[in-house]
C-alpha cells in the first residue's frame, strides 16, 4: 500500500514538472493529446472494461461534449471554457435515454446499437446546419498562446477521471459492475438491479468522455462532425487504445494512450499515413498474443514472481 | 395463506408447455423437495419463481405478497435466494469476491460485506479457497460457491437447483451436511435434486412432477411407495409387475 | 407517381446488391457467432481488386468478378486461419475478443489500401456507366440492373450450394449446433475457414457489382459494414433468405429516405430502423412469421 502511494506520488510529480523539462511546444502538444486520449480511454474502460458493456459509439459523448463547448461560442459568443461544464452535462443528459434504450440489449447487440447511436449523432450534426453549422464546423479563437495552461487543465481532467473510476471500483458499485460483466443472470439473481448499475457506469463514462470532448474543443479551437463523431477515428480508436493498454485496469488506458499517440506522431513524421497501419497491426498482435493488454499481462507477470494470491483480484484494481 | 405459495403455474415455450398448472405451498422452516425425470420442468419452475422467465399463467406469493410480476433482483431483495443447476460463477472474480457480491445486498460497506462473506465461506467449507479465482474451482466447490453466494444475500427462502448432481459420494455427504446446517439456521428450502438419497434423507415433503404436471405429493415414505411415481421413473411394466 | 416508381425500382436494385454483401456477413455470423466488423473492409478490398483489373489490365468489372471473388476467398481463408481461429479458447476479459480482432483487421486492411492507392476518390468508368433504359416513364440504370441480376444469380447459387452440397450442409450444421456438428464428424475448424472465405468472396462480389455506381476510397468500407449489420439484424442472423429480404428492405427504405426526406439523412433512416428492430424484433423479420 505504501509502495503504491510512493509510486503514485512520483508519477504525479513527474507529470507536473514534465513541461518544464520538455519545453518544446511540439512535445507539449503530444503530451496534451495523450491526456485527452487517456481521459477518453479511462471513461470507456469504466463502461466497457469493468462493466463489460462494450460500446462502439463513445464518439457520441465525445462529440456532444465538444459541440456543447463549440455551440456556446458559436451561438451565444461566450467563452467555450463554459463548455467544460455544459459539454459533459449535455453528454450525460443524452446518455440517459440512450442507456435506457440500449441496455435492453446484451453483448454484441449492445455494441452495435451504440455504433448506430454514434453514427446517428454524426449524421444529425452534419445535416442540422442552422444549429451546428454542419460540415463546415465551428472555429473559435485561441485562449492561451502557451501550451502550459492546456497541459495542466488536461492533467487535472485525466487525474479526476482516474480518481473517480478508482473510487467507484473500490466501492460496492465496483463489485456490482464486475459481477454484471462476468454474468448478468447471476448478478440479477444476487439482487443486483443490472440496468440501474449499468446506468451508474454509463453516466460517469459519458461525463468524462464529454469533458474530454469539451477540452478538445478548447484546445484545438476547431471541430467538425466528421472529426469528433468519427466512427473509425474516435469510437473504434478508443477501444483499440484501451485494449492495447489493458482492459479493466486502472492505468491501462493511459498506457494505451501513450503508446497510441507516441506511435502515431513517430510514424506521422517518417511514414506518412502508415502510422494507422502499424498501429492496427500492433493491436491485432496484442489481441492475439496479449489478450489483456500491456497492463493486464503485466499483472500476470508480476503474480508469477510473487506467487501469492493478490487480494481483491487483479481485475478489480 | 402459506409462507410461500405457487398457484396454477403455467409456462409455455412457443408451442411446448413446460409447466402445466402446478400448485404447491411451503411452510416456514421446512424443506420441500421437487423431483421428476429429466426435462419434467423442475428447473423451469425455479426460473419462473425468480422471474428468470416471465410466467405464461398463474400466481406466486411470498409472505402474502404477490411476486410473479417483480423483476429478478426485487425477488432476491425480498429474501428468495437461488443457485443455478449449471453453475454460473463470476469467473474472473475470486471466491471471496463472488460471495461479497451477494453480501452487498444487505450492506454497502466493504468491510462488513467482507466479514459476512468470510463467515459464509467458512460455513460452506470454502474458506481456504477464498483467494482463488472462481473459474479454477472444482465442480464440487463451484456448487458450494453457488450456495455460499446465495446465502450471503441472507435469504429467508433458498431455492437449491441440483446441488449434488455430478458429485462423488463424499462430496454429496458434505453437500447434505451443509443443507442440514442451513435448515437448522431457520431458512426455508425448496430443493430440486436427482440424487434420490439426498432427497429422501432431508425433505419434509416431496412433490413429483412429470411432463410439467404434478403426479404425486407427500412425505418421502409415501412417495417411494406411490405407483404413479414408480411408473414415471421405471416404466409401466415395472409398476405393474410390482 | 413516376417519382414513386423511380424511387422504388432504384431502391430495389440497390437492395439486391446490398443483400449479396449482407449474405456474406450473415453466413459468417451464423457459423462463427461473431460480428465481423472487417466485412466492409473486405468489400472495399474487393472493389480495389476490380479497380486494378479495370484500370491496369482493362478487364470489364463484371468479368473481374472471376478475379476479385477468388482473391477475396483466399484472403478470407488466410484471415480466419491465421488470426481469428487462433483466439479460440483464449481467455480474455472482454467476451467480444474476436469481434475486436476483426476491428483490428479492418484497420489494417483499410490502411494498407490507403498506403497503396492513397485517399483520393477513384471511379471505374465503363461505356455503359451512365446509360439507362426506360420502362414506361421510369428510367432504369443499366449497371444497376445488371448488378441486381448477377446478385440474384449468386444468391440462388449460394442457396443451392448450402442445401445440396456436402460442404454447404456442413456449414449449415455448424451454424445450427457447433458441438453436435463436431460430434457428427464435421471438421469445424475447416468449416469456419471456408465460411469466412465464402463470406469474403460474397463481399467482394457485392463490392464489384457496386463499383460502376459508387466512388471508391479506402473508408468506403465503414458504410458497407453498417449496412450489412442493419440487413443482418432485419433478416435474422444466419438466414440467407432473411438477408435477401433485409437487403431489399434497406435499399428501398434508403431510396425513399433520400427522395422524400433528404439525401444526407437517408442513412439515419437505416440506423433508426436498425435500433427499432434490435429492440422489438430481436429475431429479425423472421420472428414475425413464426408467431
Amino acid at each position: 500500500m505504501l509502495k503504491k502511494f510512493w509510486f503514485l506520488s512520483i508519477i504525479i510529480i513527474i507529470a507536473i514538472i514534465l513541461p518544464f523539462i520538455v519545453q518544446s511546444s511540439y512535445y507539449q502538444h503530444i503530451f496534451i493529446l495523450i491526456l485527452i486520449w487517456g481521459t477518453l480511454g479511462v471513461a470507456w474502460n469504466l463502461l466497457g472494461g469493468y462493466t463489460g458493456q462494450v460500446s462502439f459509439g463513445h464518439a457520441a459523448f465525445f462529440g456532444l461534449g465538444a459541440y456543447g463547448a463549440g455551440l456556446l461560442a458559436f451561438h451565444l459568443h461566450i467563452s467555450p471554457w463554459w463548455g467544460m461544464i455544459v459539454g459533459p452535462v449535455a453528454a450525460v443528459i443524452i446518455s440517459i435515454p440512450i442507456g435506457l434504450i440500449c441496455f435492453r440489449l446484451r453483448g454484441p447487440y449492445f455494441a452495435l446499437a451504440m455504433l448506430a447511436v454514434g453514427e446517428i449523432c454524426r449524421l444529425i450534426f452534419t445535416e442540422w446546419v442552422p444549429f451546428t453549422n454542419g460540415a463546415m464546423g465551428i472555429l473559435t479563437l485561441t485562449t492561451f498562446s502557451s501550451k502550459l495552461p492546456y497541459y495542466y487543465i488536461g492533467l487535472v481532467v485525466l487525474l479526476l477521471s482516474i480518481y473517480t473510476v478508482y473510487r467507484l471500483m473500490a466501492s460496492r458499485a465496483g463489485y456490482y459492475f464486475v459481477s454484471i460483466r462476468e454474468d448478468q443472470d447471476t448478478a440479477e439473481s444476487l439482487g443486483i438491479p443490472t440496468t440501474k448499475y449499468k446506468m451508474y457506469s454509463l453516466i460517469p463514462s459519458a461525463f468524462f468522455s464529454g469533458l474530454a470532448g469539451a477540452f478538445y474543443m478548447n484546445y484545438m479551437n476547431y471541430i467538425e462532425p466528421s472529426i469528433v463523431f468519427s466512427l473509425p477515428d474516435v469510437s473504434i480508436m478508443i477501444i483499440m487504445v484501451v485494449i492495447l493498454g489493458g482492459v479493466a485496469t486502472l492505468w491501462g488506458p493511459v498506457v494505451g494512450a501513450i503508446i497510441y499517440v507516441v506511435l502515431s506522431e513517430l510514424f506521422r513524421s517518417s511514414l506518412g499515413s502508415a502510422h494507422l497501419l502499424v498501429f492496427g497491426v500492433i493491436v491485432c498482435l496484442v489481441i492475439m498474443y496479449m489478450p489483456n493488454g500491456v497492463m493486464g499481462e503485466a499483472n500476470k507477470i508480476k503474480k508469477l514472481f510473487r506467487r501469492k494470491g493478490t487480494h481483491i483480484g487483479s481485475e478489480m484494481t | 395463506m402459506s409462507y410461500f405459495e405457487v398457484k396454477n403455474l403455467v409456462k409455455k415455450f412457443g408451442g411446448l408447455t413446460a409447466v402445466n398448472d402446478v400448485s404447491f405451498s411451503i411452510e416456514k422452516g421446512k424443506i420441500f423437495g421437487l423431483i421428476g425425470p429429466n426435462g419434467s420442468g423442475k428447473t423451469t419452475i425455479f426460473n419462473c419463481i425468480n422471474h428468470y422467465y416471465p410466467l405464461s399463467g398463474g400466481k406466486i406469493y411470498f409472505k402474502e405478497k404477490r411476486i410473479d410480476k417483480l423483476p429478478t433482483y426485487e425477488i432476491c431483495k425480498l429474501g428468495i435466494g437461488r443457485t443455478f443447476q449449471i453453475v454460473k460463477p463470476l469467473r474472473r472474480m475470486t471466491t471471496l469476491e463472488n460471495v461479497m457480491s451477494g453480501a452487498f445486498l444487505k450492506t454497502s460497506n466493504i468491510t462488513k460485506a467482507k466479514d459476512k462473506a468470510l463467515e459464509v465461506l467458512d460455513f460452506c467449507d470454502l474458506f481456504r479457497h477464498r483467494h482463488f479465482p472462481a473459474k479454477g474451482l472444482t465442480i464440487a466447490n463451484k456448487k458450494r460457491l453457488e450456495i455460499a453466494r446465495a446465502l450471503a444475500t441472507e435469504p429467508e427462502l433458498l431455492l437449491l437447483d441440483e446441488v449434488a448432481a455430478g458429485l462423488n459420494p463424499k462430496e454429496t455427504e458434505t453437500a447434505m451436511e451443509i443443507i442440514q446446517k442451513i435448515r437448522s439456521s431457520g431458512i426455508t428450502i425448496l430443493i430440486v435434486e436427482h440424487v434420490m438419497k439426498v432427497m429422501m434423507g432431508i425433505s419434509d415433503r416431496i412433490m413429483v412432477i412429470n411432463f410439467g404436471k404434478e403426479i404425486a405429493r407427500g412425505t418421502p415414505q409415501e412417495i417411494v411407495n406411490n405407483q404413479e411415481v414408480i411408473k414415471a421413473y421405471l416404466g409401466e411394466s415395472y409398476a405393474q409387475g410390482k | 407517381m413516376s417519382l414513386f416508381w423511380q424511387t422504388l425500382i432504384c431502391g430495389l436494385l440497390l437492395g439486391g446488391m446490398y443483400a449479396l454483401i449482407a449474405i456474406g456477413m450473415t453466413l459468417i455470423m451464423g457459423v462463427m457467432k461473431i460480428i465481423n466488423l472487417a466485412h466492409g473492409a473486405l468489400v472495399m478490398v474487393g472493389m480495389y481488386v476490380t479497380y486494378v483489373c479495370f484500370h491496369y489490365w482493362g478487364i470489364d468489372p463484371y468479368a473481374a468478378l472471376f478475379i476479385s471473388m477468388p482473391a477475396l476467398f483466399f484472403l478470407g481463408c488466410l484471415i480466419q486461419k491465421y488470426s481469428i481461429n487462433t483466439l479460440i479458447g483464449k481467455e480474455s476479459i472482454l467476451p467480444e475478443n474476436q469481434v475486436l480482432l476483426t476491428v483490428g483487421i479492418m484497420l489494417v486492411l483499410t490502411e494498407t489500401m490507403r498506403m497503396i492507392f492513397g485517399s483520393d476518390y477513384k471511379s471505374v468508368h465503363t461505356s455503359y456507366t451512365g446509360s439507362s433504359f426506360f420502362v414506361g416513364d421510369v428510367s432504369v440504370s443499366i449497371p444497376m440492373a445488371i448488378g441486381f441480376v448477377i446478385a440474384m444469380v449468386f444468391t440462388y447459387a449460394l442457396h443451392i450450394f448450402l442445401t445440396k452440397s456436402d460442404i454447404g450442409r456442413s456449414i449449415r450444421a455448424t451454424a445450427q449446433d457447433k458441438e453436435a456438428a463436431i460430434l457428427m464428424g464435421v471438421n469445424a475448424n475447416k468449416i469456419t475457414i471456408i465460411t469466412f472465405g465464402l463470406g469474403s468472396a460474397l463481399a467482394a462480389g457485392g463490392g464489384t457489382l457496386l463499383i460502376p455506381i459508387y466512388y471508391l476510397f479506402p473508408d468506403i468500407g465503414h458504410a458497407f459494414v453498417a449496412k450489412s449489420f442493419i440487413i443482418t439484424i432485419l433478416g435474422g442472423m444466419g438466414s440467407t433468405m432473411g438477408a435477401l429480404f433485409g437487403g431489399l428492405t434497406l435499399g428501398i427504405a434508403e431510396s425513399f429516405g433520400a427522395t422524400y426526406i433528404s439525401m444526407g439523412l437517408k442513412d439515419v433512416v437505416g440506423f433508426v430502423i436498425f435500433i427499432i428492430v434490435l429492440l422489438f424484433l430481436p429475431g429479425g423479420f423472421k420472428s414475425l412469421t413464426k408467431r
